[in-house]
């Protein structure tokens, strides 16, 4: 095992530098004046010399480089050009209403998916099956925003249901400990602030989950008809087990290997999926804060942003990638 | 050279990219009989006419503004209601097919001759190449795509061109991946190497020999990806990122709808029912012919 994971972290480590290099360069290798390019055409000169001592492109390339792998290695991504303030809380504050969402919309998508993708092994050729394949392949059509919107219409608006918009009712005071919306407002102990938070990410969630859930379903659904044809069960049904046991011992366990395998690798989706949900439901956020920043030009803080997030989801990838060789030894030995 | 082209080596698909008659006439035979993909091609060749013709269907000007009947609701007049500029949502739909189908295909075709390029070095070359090249493909897979092309779409500045251009290289590390699977695969084959053996260059058996045997599997990549790359694309227009207005695409369409979505949720339902079925047409037929080509996988 430990040599399992000293390769992963061998493979991850070029990954992560690769990552930073291309942010780094591909503004830097515009042709002409990046300062110029980035600020805008119309900026003054005032304006154009902020955007290269923000991103400190007055230097030669090399210097310019090691001085950026340095303030990132001590997790100083620079100030805002916009607001003055430090990338690092900002981005903190912000990225974790994005994760929250993202588990919130993960954990849906399981509960719905995976019961559906294995029924509908289970229950070959009947509606079941039909219907879940129709549906995953619906979900995998359909863009997130449009999802959002048309629950926005028919849950909330039409039904009252849920709150339109938002993360919390406005007005209600939640002190910022963890910036995770619902770890903080259920710290208030005030249950009617946590139910809150909850109402206000439901249909954000939901309309998050449904690609994921379709993905899911349809890998659910396939690892298990090809497990279910293995010989190990047949084994099994012989020794006299019950169906439920050869089931749930037996082919559940292997079958959810690869859907394991895809939920990690849904990871990146789900946050690039999460930031046109938080534009539908004009939540706080990623999407939000990157956007506001592209309208600003605010280069610094688009560049920060794109690297922590891609810098998590290796990160991420990589415990998940641990975990499965955890689970299952054929991974580590492969 | 003239050596090499005096010598013929036959590979499974023939020399000039023409497919070997019995795998690909069973494949055209599987897919025929697809209901679902045909159902898909139907679909998809509707929208393409739509698209072309925009000009004859639509029946009103997609960018004429009419105060006089902002956001009306659908009717006889107006298919799909009104704008909020009382602009015909139905001509705009109908138009908004032009740029969204031909954004989804360009940002696919960016993507496939990016990636079929790398893939195909990286595999023949392999050693060093191919390290290199699958690094930098992992270090684009790593950022999760929307932020990859919200960061370049930043750097090169919002609208329909960049758009595509940005879409077109998130996904370039998927297709690169397949090219070179396949091209491994293939490039082990008997007749590969007696192309080589008999002295033909290298970019005369990548063309030649090669790539004419990995179609298959790029082929359906290529379906499968021009249906995301449009819901893609119109999500870089939904965030204000691609295409601008008043030019009218389904994403921009949707992202005007949104703030009338309460009062007026015609505006923005139609568009997102256009990339529902574009897209579903395009998976329909994706996963049709990945069935027709490797019956195994059904």
């Amino acid at each position: 095992m430990r040599g399992y994971v000293l390769r992963r972290i061998a493979y991850v480590l070029p990954v992560l530098l690769g990552v930073v290099t291309v942010v780094f360069l591909a503004l830097r290798l515009i042709p002409g004046d990046p300062a110029v390019a980035l600020a805008g055409e119309k900026a003054s000169a005032a304006q154009i010399e902020q955007m290269r001592e923000a991103l400190g492109l007055n230097r030669p390339l090399p210097v310019q480089y090691v001085e950026f792998l340095g303030r990132l290695a001590q997790g100083d991504l620079g100030r805002s050009i916009r607001t003055g303030g430090d990338i690092g809380r900002e981005l903190a504050e912000n990225f974790a209403p994005t994760i929250e969402l993202s588990v919130a919309a993960l954990f849906i998508a399981l509960l719905v998916g995976l019961p559906a993708g294995i029924l509908a092994a289970l229950r070959r050729r009947t509606a079941i099956e039909y219907g879940t394949m129709l549906g995953s392949l619906v979900g995998i059509s359909m863009p997130v925003f449009w999802i959002g919107l048309m629950l926005i219409y028919w849950l909330g608006a039409r039904g009252g249901w849920f709150p339109l918009s938002g993360t919390v009712t406005p007005g209600l005071e939640i002190p910022s400990r963890t910036h995770f919306y619902t770890i903080d407002s259920a710290l208030t102990g005030d249950v009617a602030i946590f139910g809150d938070v909850l109402w206000h990410l439901v249909l954000p969630a939901i309309t998050l989950s449904t690609i994921t859930m379709a993905i899911v379903s349809r890998m659910a659904r396939s690892s298990m008809l090809e497990v279910l044809g293995n010989d190990y069960l047949v084994t099994a049904r012989a020794k006299g087990l019950a169906e439920a046991a050869v089931l749930l011992r037996h082919a559940l366990k292997n079958a959810l290997i690869p859907v394991v395998t895809v939920v990690g690798l849904q990871l990146g989706a789900l946050l690039s999926g999460a930031v046109l949900t938080e534009t539908v439901f004009g939540r706080v956020g990623v999407g939000r804060y990157v956007l506001n920043a592209i309208t600003a030009r605010d280069y610094p803080v688009v560049q920060g942003t794109v690297i922590i997030v891609a810098l998590f989801v290796a990160l991420i990838s990589l415990v998940v990638d641990l975990v499965y060789a955890m689970l299952d030894p054929r991974i580590r030995y492969s | 050279m003239a050596g090499a082209s005096a010598t013929t080596i036959r590979s499974p698909l023939d020399g000039r990219g023409r497919a070997a008659p019995s795998q690909w006439a069973a494949a055209r035979r599987r897919f025929l009989r697809s209901g679902t993909g045909m159902f898909g091609a139907g679909l998809l060749v509707l929208f393409a006419l739509l698209a072309v013709f925009a000009g004859q269907v639509s029946p009103y000007d997609p960018i004429h503004q009419d105060f006089r009947i902002e956001r009306e609701a659908p009717s006889s007049t107006h298919l799909m209601g009104t704008d909020e500029f009382g602009r015909d949502v139905f001509s705009r739909v109908v138009w908004g097919a032009r740029v969204s189908l031909q954004a989804g295909a360009v940002a696919a075709s960016i993507a496939l001759v990016a990636g079929l390029f790398l893939g195909m070095i990286a595999a023949y070359y392999r050693g060093r190449t191919d390290a290199l090249v699958m690094r930098l493909m992992d270090v684009l897979l790593a950022f999760p795509y929307l932020l990859l092309a919200i960061g370049i779409v930043a750097i090169l500045g919002p609208g329909l061109l960049t758009a595509m251009i940005a879409i077109g290289i998130v996904y370039i590390p998927n297709y690169a991946r397949v090219v070179r699977g396949a091209v491994l695969s293939v490039g082990a084959r008997d007749f590969v190497e007696a192309a080589r053996a008999v002295g033909a260059r290298d970019r005369r058996v990548m063309w030649q020999h090669v790539l004419p045997n990995v179609l298959a599997p790029i082929i359906v990549q290529a379906t499968l990806n021009v249906g995301t790359a449009i819901i893609d694309t119109a999500g870089l227009s939904f965030l204000g990122l691609g295409t601008q207005p008043p030019t009218p695409d389904w994403g921009n369409m949707l992202s005007a709808g949104r703030s009338y979505i309460i009062d007026s949720p015609w505006i923005a339902t139609f568009p997102g029912v256009a990339i529902l079925f574009t897209v579903l047409a395009f998976n329909l037929v994706g996963d049709a012919l990945r069935d027709a080509f490797d019956p195994r996988l059904s």
